[in-house]
């Protein structure tokens, strides 16, 4: 009887939260991180990617660092009255179970001191820490100079699998009130 | 609702009505002299190009101009209108003869004359980057009535606050048209090919 317990007890620590992580999707990703290649003479740098939270708890990217610049800030655009400011944020807060874009226009990693130009078709390390789910170290691929999406890359057959990526992406991101920003 | 209250609501919307005529008389007064009056609104400036050459405004008389107005430490904003810009001229085809962009910077501390000539060639070879004295620069963001401000960042250079506004400016000189600095290639070659069409 004794092991009986025992072994339920068991069951219960192991089995049970290996059960609840594997359930629905619950984990934080950072996806289509990329960064546009920077024009000739460029001192700054901007990333764009996107945050799913998939996971019970609101996050929140603390801070973001590279090899590739020697300071890298999370900023904000703010357009008032056609005047754009850029403004750093403390943090950027990503809800459970929303999905967060940075995006040209909008909220960036700033890259300020590159330490070299960044060119299409290169790609660079990149560290998120997050509150909760901590760091988190992504690859950043630089796209064309004025590419406003990782899929802009100039050439359609530039990356295979593209085609059915996006609108996977869309379907999680679009009209599910996720509390993501939209506009 | 008393009388006073209903009275005071009347008083609020009439001003915010007057508000808003004056604000769009205004608009239409800055944007085109009214037809046939002959009035001058040309907006003179004296600027260098990234080769050193020193140009005005007359320099343009006969093109399009599409003018835009930002800096090269800027990472969203201004590559994002350049890049547009880029877009259109490619978009318009041989009616991009007739079109000439400029990219005027509103920190000349940092933009000389071969940083921008450099800088706007990454994006489209057609597109003219210019520099000036702080002086030539304060007067023609104040002919576009371009506002900017510098804003010191701890732990890395200071950016500029700034108005992203794509102006067009017809062979006369005159100024017609902005549109946000967010606008799609497809968007500004739209508004061209219809100014165009206007006068030809």
């Amino acid at each position: 009887m004794m092991r009986l317990i025992a072994g339920l007890a068991l069951l219960f620590l192991t089995v049970l939260p290996a059960l609840a992580q594997s359930g629905s999707p619950s984990t934080l990703e950072v996806k289509q991180v990329w960064a546009r290649a920077t024009p000739a003479g460029a001192k700054t740098g901007a990333i764009y990617l996107t945050v799913v939270n998939g996971t019970q708890s609101d996050d929140k990217i603390l801070s973001a660092s590279t090899s590739a610049a020697s300071t890298a800030q999370l900023h904000t655009m703010i357009d008032d009255n056609g005047v754009m400011k850029m403004r750093e944020l403390p943090s950027i807060e990503v809800k459970a179970g929303s999905t967060v874009m940075l995006k040209p226009g909008g909220m960036h990693v700033m890259l300020m001191g590159l330490t070299q130009p960044l060119k299409p078709g290169d790609s660079f390390p990149l560290t998120l820490q997050f509150e909760k789910g901590g760091k988190m170290e992504l690859t950043v691929t630089v796209t064309k100079a004025g590419a406003m999406g990782v899929g802009d890359m100039g050439g359609m057959g530039n990356m295979p699998g593209m085609g059915n990526m996006p609108g996977h992406d869309m379907g999680s991101m679009g009209g599910h009130g996720t509390g993501g920003k939209q506009n | 609702m008393t009388l006073r209250s209903r009275l005071l609501a009347v008083l609020g919307a009439a001003v915010v009505i007057a508000g808003v005529a004056g604000a769009g008389l205004y608009l239409r007064s800055w944007l085109a002299p009214a037809a046939g009056e002959g009035a001058s609104l040309n907006r003179p400036f004296t600027l260098t190009r990234g080769d050193g050459a020193v140009v005005t405004d007359e320099t343009y008389r006969g093109k399009w101009l599409l003018v835009y107005f930002g800096y090269t430490y800027c990472p969203d904003a201004c590559p994002t209108a350049l890049n547009a810009i880029a877009e259109a001229m490619e978009k318009l085809g041989p009616e991009a003869a007739t079109v000439q962009p400029l990219f005027i910077t509103i920190d000349p501390e940092r933009d000389t004359p071969a940083v921008m000539g450099q800088y706007v060639k990454s994006f489209d070879p057609r597109i003219v980057g210019l520099t000036g004295t702080d002086g030539q620069i304060a007067a023609v963001a104040k002919e576009y009535q371009v506002y900017y401000k510098r804003r010191d960042v701890e732990g890395g250079p200071y950016l500029m606050d700034h108005t992203s506004l794509i102006y067009v400016v017809d062979p006369a000189g005159a100024l017609v048209r902005f549109l946000g600095g967010g606008s799609s290639g497809e968007r500004i070659a739209q508004h061209l090919r219809e100014l165009m069409s206007r006068t030809s």
